[in-house]
């Protein structure tokens, strides 16, 4: 006799009670945390190296790096002066989940830092759906991707809090309409926090910068 | 690719769901997914013949219910099913809305013998 059973279950929910659990390691701590996403080549790697030399002094800071493969970003990473470094390679997996996650936080002793940074494996569409705990998500596009990205990826352009739209030096030489981009943008996540950055150039990044610093600092008050 | 994952927790959560119900068989999966949760039919079924082979599961047929996208804009509160190529309110342009249905992905109930 066949018989149905409501379940009415979020197939995510495993992950996500972990990510959960990660957020609460993350408070307990104190560190704020931020989880970057993007496309591969966007910049994220980039980003991170030329975010640290700027947070000397001010923030300690501890990097988690996702791959497919290599240690390539972790080793960036610590180059440009992330205090601890730690690479989690996937193994195929096309996304850092909470699970893995979980098991890079255990090899860092959290309080001694101020800020976490989780660089999220190259993609934009499977990151989205895996929340990892941690307090803030940040997307990197860039020029060169086109100006339909947030059309054609709208489950990960919704959930972010910050958007950099880096290599900005290139809008020169790319059709990219930053009008249709942006209202793009809007749409899916309004009033989201932007900044217009070049990792060649140097421009926007100290507005980007002040942007961390100011939030890790609201962070430590906050749990004070 | 997360499909992958994805098809995992699916068939933990349909095989707990049996177990508890004391089956022998699952027969089915009603399976919900808004038209914005980036999930593939197609490859949640290429993934569930791998993974579900030597399980209670294994014969089971998984429906797919999809659920379109309706946006409200929040300045005229027009509803709209957005476009591939446009998102903005086309009555009046508006740039700001809620996404009122289209991010649903659940699994809602499960056929069990």
């Amino acid at each position: 006799m066949t018989q149905n059973i409501t379940v009415i279950e979020n197939i995510l929910n495993a992950n996500d009670r972990l990510a959960e659990e990660n957020y609460a390691r993350l408070e307990a701590a104190g560190v704020f945390s931020i989880n970057i996403l993007a496309s591969p080549g966007a910049g994220k790697t980039s980003l991170i190296e030329q975010t640290l030399p700027r947070l000397k002094g001010k923030l300690r800071v501890a990097a988690i790096d996702g791959d497919i493969a290599t240690s390539i970003d972790s080793d960036r990473a610590a180059a440009a002066g992330a205090l601890a470094a730690i690479q989690i390679n996937t193994g195929g997996d096309c996304h850092l989940d909470a699970v893995m996650l979980h098991g890079a936080l255990d090899k860092l002793d959290l309080t001694q830092f101020d800020l976490l940074i989780v660089e999220n494996v190259g993609n934009l569409v499977c990151p989205a759906n895996f929340k990892l705990g941690t307090h803030k998500t940040i997307l990197v596009a860039s020029v060169p991707e086109g100006d339909d990205k947030p059309y054609k990826y709208p489950g990960t352009y919704r959930g972010v809090d910050v958007l950099v739209i880096n290599k900005i030096d290139l809008l020169p030489y790319v059709n990219f309409k930053m009008d249709y981009f942006e209202r793009g943008v809007q749409v899916l996540n309004p009033g989201v926090t932007a900044f217009r950055t070049s990792c060649t150039t140097g421009e926007g990044l100290d507005a980007w910068v002040d942007w961390l610093i100011e939030n890790a600092k609201r962070y430590r008050l906050s749990q004070q | 690719m997360h499909e992958l994952s994805i098809t995992e927790s699916l068939l933990k959560i349909s095989l707990q769901h049996a177990e508890k119900a004391h089956a022998k068989r699952v027969t089915d999966l009603h399976i919900v997914i808004g038209d914005l949760a980036s999930m593939v039919d197609d490859s949640i079924q290429f993934y569930w013949e791998i993974i579900a082979k030597d399980t209670i599961a294994e014969q089971a047929t998984l429906h797919f219910r999809r659920l379109p996208a309706e946006l409200q804009c929040m300045t005229c509160f027009e509803k709209y099913p957005p476009t591939d190529r446009e998102l903005v309110c086309p009555k009046c342009s508006g740039v700001r809305a809620r996404i009122i249905t289209g991010e649903e992905f659940f699994l809602e109930s499960i056929d069990v013998e």
